[in-house]
């Protein structure tokens, strides 16, 4: 039943796959994005508490699901090469990790400029607060690692690991709201049942975060397809691939 | 739409700057990924073509040498791994 993956497993099969998949997702992602920003900041209506400011609502949250998300994603993708010594999948979970790294850089950022009016401060050391500091502090090693050694093979069973020891901080993250007294409001959207939100400011917010998702896609297939360059840099079909691609320049 | 004029869909009802700096700060960001990306892919496949090229340099001068000694260059076949997955 699933053996029409098996040809994926090929680097030269899936390079080109991601290849034809990328323009996709770019296109859809603009599209999703456009639409949603737009209904987001100019016809989503305002909060009754918070007024105009809970506009960064539509991309914070979806930031801070696309952090965690990925970063799940990341810690299969480090299994999988951990234990069936899958290349691929450690070429993607190399591809991912700048991009959730990205995602929680902007959760934290705009967090802090939607505390800053609401809260009253920029920054408070609170449980999710500091739990999603902790998430990109943990992207940002799983970088460094990549970057640490020259042997790729070496260097993604190393941020392999790191990925797989922070796992334990998603449940944290995501819990710290209602384990800990906390400054961050409850969960909204990520929770079983139906959103405690109207639809007129749901709708938006999904489109966003299906755009989001649809940019994390494209630019996911882009570093994955550099991933495996870099991992199969002796092999004919990428030697001749360079020489063809870089003639015109 | 939400706003009476453009000059209140800037305001935000007061809280324009908190709204702008955070869409702005997330947009330069995730540009810059996606630039950065697509640089880093360019220049992944220029030093593979590079390293190409050296390799046929060192090679063609190599052959020139053996020929000025009167000796045959042994004829030397592209490295192919077996695909391990």
């Amino acid at each position: 039943m699933w053996k029409w993956l098996h040809p994926y497993a090929n680097p030269e099969v899936s390079y080109h796959f991601c290849g034809k998949l990328q323009p996709w997702f770019f296109r859809l992602s603009f599209l999703f994005l456009a639409i949603g920003l737009v209904w987001a900041l100019a016809y989503a209506p305002a909060d009754y508490q918070q007024g105009d400011s809970f506009r960064i609502f539509y991309i914070h949250v979806p930031a801070a699901i696309l952090s965690m998300g990925i970063y799940f994603a990341m810690a299969v993708a480090a299994l999988s090469s951990l234990v069936w010594q899958l290349k691929l999948a450690d070429a993607s979970a190399a591809a991912l990790a700048p991009i959730g790294a990205v995602f929680a850089a902007i959760a934290l950022i705009t967090g802090a400029a939607w505390g800053k009016p609401m809260w009253g401060t920029w920054w408070i050391w609170d449980a999710r607060l500091t739990s999603e500091l902790i998430l990109l502090f943990l992207y940002l090693g799983v970088i460094a690692l990549h970057n640490a050694f020259e042997d790729k093979n070496l260097a993604g069973k190393a941020a392999g690991i790191l990925a797989l020891v922070g796992v334990i901080n998603l449940p944290i993250i995501h819990y710290s709201v209602e384990w800990w007294n906390t400054l961050h409001q409850g969960a909204t959207v990520t929770k079983l049942g139906a959103p405690s939100m109207a639809s007129s400011m749901y709708w938006p917010f999904l489109i966003c975060f299906v755009g989001f998702s649809l940019l994390t896609g494209a630019i996911a297939c882009q570093r994955f397809r550099t991933e495996i360059l870099a991992r199969n840099s002796m092999r004919p079909w990428v030697r001749n691939l360079a020489i063809a691609q870089t003639q015109g320049s | 739409m939400q706003f009476d004029s453009f000059a209140d869909f800037i305001n935000m009802g007061g809280y324009g700057f908190y709204v702008w700096l955070s869409f702005g700060v997330s947009a330069i960001l995730l540009v810059y990924l996606g630039w950065s990306s697509a640089r880093q892919h360019k220049t992944m496949l220029t030093q593979i073509a590079q390293r190409q090229k050296r390799e046929q340099k060192l090679r063609q001068a190599a052959a020139k040498q053996m020929q000025e000694q009167g000796l045959k260059m042994p004829e030397v076949k592209p490295i192919d791994i077996p695909e391990e997955v």
